[in-house]
């Protein structure tokens, strides 16, 4: 195909992913050795989602140009989605099976009224809000995944961009609208338990009989498949004409629009779908991680998104995988307190402080002296060089040759 | 002044008493300019007699005060619509500075710019067919560049890029090209080369030069239109215009 010809990368980061997974697979609790413990499986596979959004937030940013700094409220939408879901259903099973040792067989409406009391009992209310009208089914929670953040996407972006908000100004809007969003669900009146957030979500309904060893690996297996999938469809999407004229409304967006392409059109097209990627990838991590409240939405969680990015290589798809699956990675390492602290006699570094100050500190310098990220060191090793062109041109007579170049 | 345009095979563009000013000054003053079908025009003028304004209001940047741009056979009125939709419609533009997607290859900059369909879904779906192939093939030796089309556009000289640019500009396949001083930065060879191509272009479509270069307007050989303080001041052959007493006061005086 096309694809695999224009990227080279492409087959290494499947194998590099297949092998990961396997390995992963052998050395876990349920299936193999035991080498990993099951919480490091769950760990691996909110690492595997993270780089699923950050292929997003490398879509929308490091391809398109538009810094969103909101893509994290589609991944906490997405998350809770599923959440309602899993949480109604396992509720109701645990309330069917307490009433059923009742004298009188209940009434469906006295399992609704026992399931809501249940759920919305910590913020003081037994009713179901509007907004759980189809958390008992499945599939149809399934489609909201897709179709809420979505829409917040598409209507967000049709109004941002069509009033040719670009830059700095659509960064500061993107901020605000995760922001508005997650003061929302801090209320308890949203209808989404306030800042208890959804919790549980580790607990698939009805397999209480299936130990967490086995389902933390299914989960890694599905987030696996789906960092495959979005990755061949972010590359099948930068690889033709599109990834080109992507590119080139980053670089000149002015100039596209004389050449006839729709601007808006097409950064609404990649808004809109990587808030549904981003979205996605929530679904798959908020079980993994059980629970999910409005502080996972917060300005911040956006803005770590575009570190992962920049750090990683943006305008590179493996480069956005690298950066999220390494920061989150050693993140965890320094913020779970088992980074040794150090001694220096007179201050004693707690890497539980200090690891935000390192981030910023690693950040501000890729972005100074390594703008290519992680990912450029692998220009390194193939030797593929981007001309440093500096300098003014030197006019016709001296061909192509600019300012620094003839002075060599 | 010599035959009106009007009298033609029709007009392609007729643009009819606009007005622009920025911040209170005038750029454009109740300026009327057509143009046919297949024409080429050169437009000269002093700094800051709205030249670049102008192109600016046809193809969409610029909204004007008043006055309307009427395109075509159906004497569509341009004004509100927006720039890629103008670009559509048959208007192609090539800037002062060559603007080309320097990270990209010629090749890929080149079909970008084929007539295609221009829909985000249409692009995500396209496979390059054999006569778009061709066609690159055929601009790209066109403009010189047919050994360089796995090049990024940003290792080229600035005489190459402006090529490319104008190989763009001709792979939009638009009725009327306006070009803004095509000649700039080009070596003697380059500036002959370049009056071949955009004579060519005349043939069959209506191409409309800015340019300071006296010589290179000579070397157009076309009906020549002279701005001044945003409308204009003479139209006519080189010759015509440059024995005007009002354009050597205001231009070549000086």
């Amino acid at each position: 195909m096309d694809m695999f010809k224009k990227t080279p990368s492409l087959p290494i980061f499947i194998a590099v992913l297949v092998i990961f997974t396997l390995a992963v697979t052998f050395l876990s609790e349920a299936y193999g050795a035991g080498a990993i413990s099951t919480s490091f499986v769950k760990t691996l596979g909110k690492t595997l989602c993270l780089a699923l959004v950050a292929i997003a937030m490398d879509l929308v940013w490091g391809y398109t140009g538009i810094l969103s700094l909101g893509h994290f409220a589609f991944f906490g939408l997405g998350g809770y989605m599923i959440g309602m879901w899993l949480m109604y259903a396992r509720t109701k099973l645990i309330v069917v099976e307490s009433m059923a040792s009742a004298a009188l067989p209940p009434t469906p409406s006295e399992i609704s009224d026992a399931i809501g009391t249940q759920i919305f009992g910590v913020v003081g209310s037994s009713d179901f809000p509007l907004i759980w009208t189809f958390a008992h089914s499945f599939w149809a929670q399934i489609a909201l995944v897709v179709l809420v953040p979505g829409i917040l996407a598409l209507i967000f972006g049709w109004l941002a961009f069509r009033s040719r908000v670009t830059g700095v100004y659509l960064s500061i809007l993107t901020q605000a609208m995760t922001l508005a969003l997650s003061l929302y669900l801090f209320q308890n009146d949203s209808g989404l338990r306030g800042n208890n957030g959804l919790s549980g979500l580790q607990n698939l309904p009805g397999a209480d009989a299936i130990s967490q060893d086995y389902i933390s690996v299914w989960f890694f297996w599905a987030s696996s498949l789906a960092l495959l999938l979005t990755y061949l469809l972010a590359t099948f999407l930068v690889s033709g004409k599109f990834g080109s004229v992507i590119r080139g409304i980053r670089d000149d967006e002015a100039r596209v629009r004389f050449l006839g392409y729709s601007v808006e059109g097409f950064k609404l097209f990649v808004f809109t779908l990587t808030g549904v990627i981003a979205a996605i990838g929530g679904a798959l991590y908020y079980p993994q991680a059980g629970i999910i409240n409005p502080a996972e939405i917060a300005p911040i969680a956006s803005i770590y998104l575009a570190v992962w990015v920049a750090i990683g290589g943006r305008g590179r798809i493996y480069g956005a995988v690298i950066g999220a699956a390494f920061v989150s990675l050693v993140s965890t390492y320094f913020t779970g307190g088992q980074a040794p602290d150090i001694n220096l006699g007179f201050y004693t570094i707690k890497w539980v402080d200090w690891w935000l100050v390192l981030l910023g500190l690693s950040f501000v310098l890729v972005t100074l002296f390594a703008p290519k990220g992680i990912g450029g060191l692998f220009d390194l090793i193939s030797h593929r060089m981007s001309p440093d062109r500096h300098g003014l041109p030197l006019g016709p007579d001296k061909g192509s040759l600019r300012e620094e170049e003839a002075e060599k | 002044m010599s035959a009106p345009a009007t009298q033609s095979a029709g007009t392609l563009l007729e643009v009819s008493g606009i007005s622009v000013s920025f911040d209170g000054f005038k750029a454009i003053n109740n300026l009327s300019f057509s143009i046919g079908p297949a024409e080429m025009r050169a437009i000269i003028g002093p700094n800051g007699a709205g030249k670049t304004t102008f192109m600016d209001i046809v193809t969409g940047k610029t909204k004007p005060d008043e006055g309307k741009v009427l395109w075509g056979d159906l004497s569509r009125n341009l004004i509100g619509m927006n720039e890629a939709r103008i670009a559509r419609a048959g208007i192609g533009r090539k800037f002062q500075r060559p603007t080309v997607f320097e990270d990209q290859t010629v090749f890929e900059n080149l079909l970008m710019a084929v007539k295609n369909d221009r829909n985000p879904l249409a692009v995500l779906f396209f496979k390059p067919k054999f006569k778009d192939l061709a066609k690159v093939e055929e601009l790209a030796a066109e403009i010189g560049l047919a050994d360089q089309l796995s090049r990024k556009s940003g290792e080229l000289s600035h005489g190459q890029k402006q090529w490319l640019e104008i190989g763009m500009l001709l792979a939009q396949d638009p009725k009327l090209l306006l070009v803004d001083e095509p000649a700039a930065g080009m070596t003697l060879g380059e500036r002959e080369h370049t009056t071949d191509i955009l004579k060519e272009a005349a043939k069959t479509r209506a191409v409309v030069v800015v340019e300071h270069d006296m010589e290179f307007v000579r070397r157009l050989d076309c009906k020549v239109t002279v701005l001044h303080e945003g409308s204009v001041l003479a139209e006519g052959s080189l010759d015509h215009v440059t024995q005007n007493q009002d354009v050597i006061d205001v231009y070549l005086g000086r």
